[in-house]
C-alpha cells in the first residue's frame, strides 16, 4: 500500500468523482478566503466576481482596530498549554490502564469512556460559576483547565489503543534488565508511542484552538481567545464581513496546515475505536 | 517505603494527575449542575439569595413548549442530516473503495471541513446563504430561479442548517466506511464472487452486513454530535427565525446566558446529559475498547 508503484491508477470517472467531491469540500473555504481579500464595495456587490484585485486591507484593519494579534497570542498560549498538559496526564493514565491491574481500573475506564461525549453546554453554567469562585474566571489558566479536562477522556482512550498494541515483551525485557516501572515508561514506551502522541496532540490542539462557547463564557475582553473574539465583528448594524472573514481565515489556518502535514494521524484518530471493533 | 508497596502504588501515581483534573474539571461541575437544578437562581445575583425549589425546574422544563420545540428541531435535524450523510457517504465509499493513486491527497482534502473551527463553518455558511449578496443566491439566480431569504424563513433556515451539516460531515462517513472496506477480508469477497453474487448482491448481502457495526457507531456518534453541537448554529442563525433552528444545546446556552435562569438551564443540561450518555453507552455496547482487548 505504501509503495505508490503498486497502487493502480483509477478510471477517469473515478478521478472525476474525487475531483467533484474535493471541489465541494474546498469551495466554501476558497470563498471565505476570497471574501477576506475583497473591499467592502466588492463584498456587497450584487454580482459575484471571481476575478478582482486582492487587498490585505481587512487583515490590516483587524490588527490595527481590533488587535487580533493579542487574541491569537492568547489562543496560541491556551492551545499549547492544553495540548502539553493533556498529553502528559493522558499518556500516564492510559499507560496505567493498559499495563496494570489495580483496584478502581474498571470504574475509571467506564467513567472516562462515557465522559468522552460530555456536551460543552452541560459544563457552561457550573464551570462559569465554579471558576469565578476559585478565582480563575476570566483567566487563561481557567480556559486551559477546562480544555485539558474535556480532552483527557478522548486522549486517554486514543493512547490506550496505541499502548495496547505495543509488544509488552520489550517492557518485560527492560524490567528484567533492572529498569524500574518509571524508567520503562520513559525509555521504552514513550519513544514507541510517537505516532499515537502525534494524533492525540493534533486533536487536543484542534479542540483548544477552535473552541468557542466555553472560552466566550470564561474570558473577558483582554483574555478572549481568537474564536471568541469574532463577536467583535458582529455589531447591531450587521456583520463586518471583510474583517470577520479575515479573522475566520486566521482561525482556520493552523488546522488546515496540520491536516496537510499529518493527514495520516488525523484519519487514525477519527476512525479509532469504531473500525477496530 | 518497601519496594513492594511502591509497586502497588505505581498505577495510582500514574493515574492521579489525570483523575484529579477530570474530577475538578468534569465531575465536580456535573454534580454542581445537579445541585443548581434544584435552585431558582438568576445570573448576576448572589447564590445566597437563590431559592430552593426542589424539582420545580424539571416540572417547568417538561411543561415548556419551547423545550419540546427545541427538542423536536434537534431530533428532526439529527434524523434528516445524519440519514443523508449516511446514504451519501456509503454510496460514495462504495464507488470509491478501490485504492487508486492519489487517494491520500483526496482524503486529506475531505478531512478539511471537519478540522476547521465550527465557528468558521457557521460564518462561511451564513455568508453563503446571505439574502442580498450570498453566493448561494448568485448561483440560484444564475440558474434562472428566484433568490430566497434563506436564513429568514423557518423552513429554509432549517434546510440551510441541514445542508451545512451535510457539507461538513459527509466526508466523515465516507472516511469511516472506506476504512471499514479496506479492512474487509478479500477472501470473503472472492468467495461471494465465486458463488455468483452480482455487484448489487455483493453490496447488500456481504459488504453492508460486515460494515454494520461501523455504520451504527458512525450513526450514534453523529447523533451525539447533533445534541452536543451549538457553535455552527450560534453564528449562523442563533436559533432563529423563531425557534426553527434552535438546537437543544443552544437552547440551554440561551436559557442560562440570555434568560439568565441558571437553575432552570441546569435542569435542561441534566436532561441533555442523560440523552447523550444513553447514546454513548449504546456505542460502548457495540464497540468497547475494554472488551476488544479481552477477546484477543
Amino acid at each position: 500500500m505504501s509503495n505508490p508503484e503498486t497502487v493502480p491508477r483509477g478510471s477517469p470517472l473515478h478521478y472525476l468523482m474525487l475531483t467533484l467531491l474535493a471541489t465541494s469540500c474546498l469551495l466554501p473555504l476558497v470563498i471565505m478566503t476570497m471574501t477576506s481579500l475583497k473591499t467592502e464595495a466588492q463584498i456587497f456587490d450584487t454580482q459575484w466576481s471571481w476575478l478582482f484585485a486582492p487587498t490585505l486591507d481587512n487583515y490590516r484593519s483587524v490588527v490595527q482596530d481590533n488587535h487580533i494579534e493579542r487574541y491569537m497570542l492568547n489562543s496560541l498560549k491556551v492551545s499549547l498549554a492544553a495540548t502539553l498538559i493533556t498529553l502528559m496526564l493522558g499518556t500516564m493514565c492510559a499507560y496505567a490502564m493498559a499495563r496494570f491491574r489495580f483496584l478502581g481500573r474498571e470504574p475509571l475506564s467506564y467513567s472516562t469512556l462515557i465522559l468522552r461525549t460530555l456536551p460543552p453546554a452541560v459544563l457552561a453554567v457550573p464551570v462559569f460559576v465554579i471558576w469565578s469562585a476559585w478565582g480563575i474566571g476570566d483567566t487563561l489558566s481557567g480556559v486551559v483547565l477546562v480544555y485539558v479536562a474535556l480532552n483527557l477522556p478522548f486522549t486517554i482512550w486514543l493512547l490506550y489503543g496505541f499502548i495496547d498494541q505495543l509488544p509488552i515483551e520489550l517492557e518485560e525485557a527492560a524490567a528484567i534488565d533492572g529498569c524500574g516501572p518509571f524508567k520503562v515508561f520513559y525509555k521504552i514506551v514513550l519513544p514507541l508511542l510517537k505516532p499515537g502522541l502525534a494524533a492525540a496532540a493534533i486533536f487536543t490542539f484542534r479542540l483548544a484552538w477552535n473552541e468557542f462557547i466555553l472560552s466566550f463564557i470564561l474570558t473577558n475582553r483582554i483574555t478572549r481567545t481568537l474564536p471568541a473574539s469574532i463577536s467583535n465583528y458582529i455589531t447591531d448594524t450587521g456583520v463586518e464581513w471583510g474583517k470577520i472573514m479575515a479573522a475566520g481565515v486566521l482561525i482556520a489556518l493552523p488546522p488546515l496546515i496540520f491536516t496537510f502535514v499529518a493527514a495520516k494521524q488525523i484519519i487514525t484518530g477519527l476512525t479509532a475505536g469504531a473500525v477496530k471493533g | 517505603m518497601t519496594s513492594a508497596r511502591l509497586a502497588r502504588l505505581t498505577p495510582y501515581i500514574y493515574i492521579l494527575p489525570a483523575v484529579l483534573v477530570m474530577l475538578a474539571g468534569l465531575m465536580y461541575p456535573i454534580l454542581s449542575a445537579v445541585q443548581l437544578s434544584f435552585y431558582d437562581w438568576s445570573l448576576g445575583t448572589d447564590f445566597e439569595t437563590a431559592r430552593f425549589v426542589g424539582l420545580d425546574a424539571f416540572v417547568e422544563m417538561l411543561k415548556s413548549e419551547q423545550v419540546w420545540t427545541s427538542m423536536g428541531v434537534t431530533v428532526a435535524f439529527v434524523l434528516i442530516a445524519v440519514s443523508a450523510e449516511l446514504v451519501l457517504g456509503v454510496a460514495l465509499a462504495l464507488f470509491l473503495e478501490k485504492p487508486v493513486r492519489g487517494m491520500r491527497f483526496f482524503r486529506t482534502i475531505f478531512v478539511l471541513p471537519m478540522m476547521i473551527a465550527p465557528i468558521c463553518v457557521g460564518l462561511i455558511w451564513r455568508y453563503l446563504f446571505d439574502a442580498n449578496f450570498g453566493p448561494v443566491n448568485h448561483a440560484v439566480s444564475w440558474m434562472g430561479l428566484s433568490p430566497q431569504a434563506w436564513l429568514a424563513d423557518p423552513v429554509l433556515a432549517f434546510t440551510a442548517m441541514v445542508v451545512t451539516d451535510i457539507w461538513q460531515w459527509t466526508p466523515f462517513v465516507l472516511i469511516m466506511v472506506l476504512a471499514g472496506l479496506q479492512g474487509l477480508d478479500e477472501s470473503v469477497m472472492e468467495a461471494a464472487r465465486i458463488d455468483g453474487a452480482n455487484w448489487w448482491q455483493q453490496i447488500v448481502r456481504v459488504k453492508l452486513p460486515i460494515l454494520k457495526p461501523i455504520l451504527i457507531v458512525t450513526l450514534l456518534a453523529r447523533m451525539i454530535d447533533g445534541f452536543r453541537g451549538l457553535e455552527v448554529i450560534y453564528v449562523m442563525t442563533f436559533g432563529g427565525p423563531g425557534l426553527s433552528t434552535e438546537l437543544f444545546s443552544l437552547h440551554i446556552f440561551k436559557a442560562a446566558f440570555i434568560s439568565q435562569k441558571l437553575g432552570y438551564s441546569s435542569a435542561l443540561s441534566i436532561l441533555l446529559l442523560v440523552i447523550v450518555s444513553a447514546l454513548s453507552i449504546a456505542i460502548l455496547l457495540i464497540s468497547n475498547p475494554l472488551k476488544t482487548k479481552a477477546r484477543r
